[in-house]
């Protein structure tokens, strides 16, 4: 029975990947050797499809296996079982933050959790920075500062930056249009 | 039901230009669920991610059916949750359909490649605003200073520097003497409801 099968292994990923979509990638690579549902090459592939369309990363692995294990069934319920771990836990922990959110303890905790929610966005920004912009693996190669830095990319950042605080529109045009950049320019 | 229509489309909407992890989409439901509609404050964002980053699951899923629940209890979680994983499930399932055929990856690559530049300087923007709504008070640059470093440098997993960050803000709040009285407020309000 592959959707059951299906189901439970993505059920177990989406319980135990903690973490963004990446976290769940060693779960992904043991399930596909197990059953023997793709070749590594495949995954790899699939991960950078994944990476570039919309949708979380782990979300749309899920739906890419489980479409090419059990057609287009079986893309939904892998999908269903990765996110029903998250909508089981996350419902219970609503109800009783909901309950709980002004009691004090729970007030104090957040104000601190604040601050350190905008470092961990901060350090997303960074994380994806050093992929995108900085160039740290020519730095060590050629210890030439020119190099360290993708010109065209920091020249896209500086632009999509002062557009997004002079104008402040949707997040949704800066995305499109910047993506049309990318295309046109090669990035 | 209304209501819950136009939660699962503003999360279709989400989920279809959220490109990369769970921080990619708070540009946009700020902006759709803050800024356009006032259905939440920009405060219970970041405790809605705060919390979707701590619990297992995808970050992005968690934040969704968080947000979901405090719009409209569980329908409401499973309206913007499904609402979420729609755009992946059609669009996926269509390019996997063609994946043989499927000679442009790297158009996809180029688009994404200046995507994630775009959503850098969303997510700085991002992070100059909560500064700009914060308190300001030292402890707080001081959690986001420590947090930052932790995660860049030693790669500290982010649940560590939740917890850590909660156990501080109790502690701070009890030097300050908040703790006690929000306490009594907090108490004869209770008392108060009860009657």
């Amino acid at each position: 029975m592959v959707y059951l099968r299906l189901f439970l292994e993505f059920f177990k990923v989406g319980l135990f990947a903690l973490g963004g979509g990446l976290a769940a990638l060693p779960f992904l690579q043991d399930l596909i050797t197990k059953y023997s549902w793709m070749t590594s090459k495949e995954l790899l592939n699939m991960i950078a499809i994944s990476e570039s369309t919309p949708g979380a990363i782990g979300i749309n692995t899920a739906t890419f296996i489980g479409f090419n294990t059990g057609g287009i069934p079986g893309g939904i319920i892998a999908t269903a079982g990765l996110a029903a771990p998250s909508i089981i836990i996350i419902t219970i922990i609503a109800h009783y933050f909901k309950k709980f959110n002004q009691h004090p303890l729970v007030e104090s905790a957040f104000s601190g959790i604040r601050p350190a929610v905008a470092g961990l966005i901060a350090s997303a920004a960074f994380e994806l920075a050093q992929g995108g912009i900085l160039n740290l693996q020519y730095l060590q190669l050629n210890k030439k500062l020119i190099n360290f830095f993708d010109y065209k990319s920091l020249l896209l950042l500086l632009i999509v930056f002062t557009a997004v605080r002079k104008f402040k529109k949707h997040p949704i045009i800066y995305i499109t249009v910047s993506a049309l950049i990318g295309i046109i320019f090669k990035f | 039901m209304k209501k819950l229509l136009k939660i699962f489309l503003i999360f279709f909407k989400i989920g279809s230009f959220t490109f990369g992890g769970g921080y990619a989409m708070l540009p946009i439901i700020k902006r759709e669920l803050v800024d356009n509609l006032n259905w939440i404050t920009e405060k219970d964002i970041y405790n809605y991610y705060a919390i979707g980053q701590s619990t297992p699951g995808i970050i992005a899923v968690n934040t969704a059916t968080m947000t979901g629940y405090s719009l409209k209890g569980i329908k409401g979680a499973l309206a913007a949750t499904t609402g979420f994983i729609m755009p992946s499930l059609i669009i996926i399932t269509l390019i996997a359909s063609f994946f043989k055929r499927f000679q442009q990856i790297d158009l996809f690559q180029h688009a994404f490649a200046a995507i994630q530049i775009a959503v850098v300087a969303l997510i700085i923007d991002i992070v100059i605003k909560m500064w700009q709504k914060s308190d300001k008070t030292r402890a707080s640059l001081l959690i986001f200073l420590i947090a930052f470093l932790l995660l860049v440098i030693f790669k500290i997993s982010p649940v560590f520097v939740i917890l850590g960050s909660a156990a501080a803000g109790i502690i701070i709040q009890y030097l300050r003497g908040n703790l006690e009285t929000a306490y009594y407020d907090y108490q004869n309000k209770d008392q108060g409801s009860d009657k």
